[in-house]
């Protein structure tokens, strides 16, 4: 049992990896090359489509805009969540139980639902085409993602911290950022992890509030392949391109999933 | 826990009140205000009362892509619920297997949702798709493009390989939170893998895998840019999913009225289920 029980994981990763594999085979051949001949790797190496990527304007910037809503979408979600979910896990108020389910119910809409209104209303607030639109929009579903996470983490600490820091003199602004976030940092790190995930991979809202500054790279992709033909290679090396961001995330909040999730609701 | 009366407490809900209702009111607001007119462009309304919605409770094309939805997002859980808890219970505890696995299952999780439809689209190609070229040389004939069989195949087996680490991570992480002393209390009763499964496993993993079936009927009840790279909705209108047959009636034949009664409708469907599952489970947590 215990000598195959390897064998689970070793096949799903395999499985995993094949598509992006093939995604990177494709992305050091020429477009060429793809479309004639059928090989497991590349028989013609070559980097220019990397090159194309690292030299054109339009084409990295996509990678920066992308970067930056999801930065700003993060911060404001978690530091926003942060008091929030403190709340939630201490306080009973009027309505606290309604609040919850209303903010948990912003992340059931469906974002093709809201695409329109969110130009409408976008463009009326004089939004449309920032890096700020794309991150506020993020919030609609991340930060109700967020605390929620935050909520379990928190619950999971006794009360009896926040109540003998006040014993010991200490304010609440002090207790808040000296003992409990510190506290729950694993908490955080996931958080931040989720929120990072959610608005990175989304495309739908980024592309609708955006036209040519704040254009993020999923949404240049689309644009290329419909204008300049099916430029595959290049289309292979920008989506390769995407992956590095969130690998990159990934290896900063390992030891963070592999333990942290445990203390809380997640 | 128990938990003080502060009414105070509403400041520090405060921004995260804000910022939810201003992206969420208005534009739910205007899709409301759309359900119950006509358009006929350049701003001009009529009011319509209720006739999309009682149009769009009794369209065929409505029924069609309801159902197609809701046999994926059941397809879906079915598969990714048991494979997910599964290569949960196979992973390393410990070592350098650990990082490894949790790092490269991430990676699906991490990638731009229209690039995971593109790369299926270019792995399941049959000509030049290592996926496509191996079937058919293996003697079938698989040609997502043509046959709607093989496109719910592709989609599924796409979603399967982009959300089941979702599953997995979660089934860990509640797996790691289990004491050694309950392993050990059960080796010493002399219960079965099953019986360990069943009574300390199970029950221990309920409020995560609360959270992944929650997430997992969400989204893929949502499913949109991985089926519109991939497929189209197409052939015909074989994976043609609620929220690809939104967008279509939307923006391609800009019918707003119907549109925004369907979202509503939809909405409403997604925030129902959600809200008995919640219920449900909320209702055992209190009791325990």
């Amino acid at each position: 049992m215990s000598k195959i029980k390897w064998l689970v994981p070793t096949l799903y990763i395999i499985f995993l990896m094949l598509p992006i594999y093939w995604l990177l085979n494709m992305s050091f051949k020429t477009t060429t090359e793809i479309i004639n001949v059928y090989s497991l790797w590349p028989k013609d190496f070559t980097l220019e489509n990397y090159v194309t990527i690292f030299t054109d304007s339009t084409w990295y910037m996509g990678y920066v805009n992308s970067i930056t809503y999801t930065v700003f979408n993060t911060i404001i979600s978690v530091s926003a969540a942060l008091p929030a979910a403190y709340a939630f896990s201490r306080y009973k108020f009027l309505g606290d139980k309604h609040l919850f389910f209303w903010l948990l119910t912003n992340r059931m809409a469906p974002p093709a639902v809201f695409a329109l209104p969110f130009f409408q209303f976008y463009s009326s607030v004089n939004l449309f085409d920032t890096h700020i639109a794309i991150a506020l929009s993020h919030c609609l579903f991340n930060i109700p993602l967020a605390v929620w996470i935050l909520e379990g983490f928190m619950s999971a600490v006794p009360k009896e911290l926040d109540e003998t820091a006040y014993v010991d003199g200490y304010s609440f602004g002090r207790f808040f950022f000296k003992i409990f976030i510190p506290t729950i940092a694993a908490g955080i790190g996931i958080t931040m992890f989720f929120c990072f995930m959610f608005s990175w991979v989304e495309l739908l809202l980024a592309k609708t509030l955006t036209a040519t500054i704040a254009k993020p790279i999923a949404a240049i992709m689309t644009r290329t392949s419909s204008t300049s033909g099916y430029e595959l290679g290049l289309l292979a090396a920008a989506g390769s391109l995407t992956i590095i961001p969130g690998a990159v995330v990934i290896y900063f909040v390992r030891n963070y999933i592999a333990k942290g999730f445990a203390m809380g609701r997640v | 826990m128990n938990k003080t009366l502060n009414q105070k407490a509403w400041f520090f809900v405060i921004p995260v009140f804000v910022l939810v209702a201003f992206n969420a009111a208005v534009p739910l607001m205007t899709v409301v205000n759309y359900s119950f007119q006509e358009t006929f462009g350049s701003n001009v309304f009529a009011w319509e009362g209720t006739r999309w919605f009682k149009e769009i409770l009794h369209s065929e094309r409505f029924h069609a892509s309801l159902g197609r939805q809701v046999i994926f997002t059941f397809i879906i859980l079915l598969i990714q619920l048991p494979l997910g808890i599964g290569i949960a219970l196979t992973m390393p505890k410990k070592g350098w297997g650990v990082p490894v696995c949790l790092i490269l299952m991430s990676m699906p999780l991490l990638i731009p949702w229209n690039v995971v439809g593109a790369m299926w689209n270019i792995f399941a190609l049959p000509d030049i798709g290592f996926l496509g070229n191996s079937l058919n040389s293996i003697g079938f004939d698989y040609n997502f493009t043509q046959q709607s069989g093989d496109a719910w195949f592709t989609t599924i087996l796409m979603d399967v390989w982009h959300w089941t680490s979702l599953v997995v991570l979660l089934s860990y992480a509640g797996l790691n939170s289990i004491q050694p002393a309950y392993y050990q209390a059960a080796e010493i009763d002399g219960a079965s893998r099953w019986d360990i499964f069943r009574y300390i496993e199970l029950p221990k993993m309920k409020k995560v895998l609360t959270l992944a079936i929650l997430l997992r009927f969400m989204d893929s009840f949502m499913i949109y840019t991985e089926p519109f790279v991939l497929t189209g909705g197409g052939p015909g209108n074989a994976t043609n999913f609620l929220s690809l047959d939104l967008v279509k009636m939307a923006l391609g034949q800009f019918d707003l009225g119907p549109a925004a009664a369907m979202s509503l409708i939809y909405f409403l469907i997604v925030l129902l289920i959600c809200w008995i599952f919640y219920t449900i489970m909320m209702k055992d947590e209190g009791r325990a």
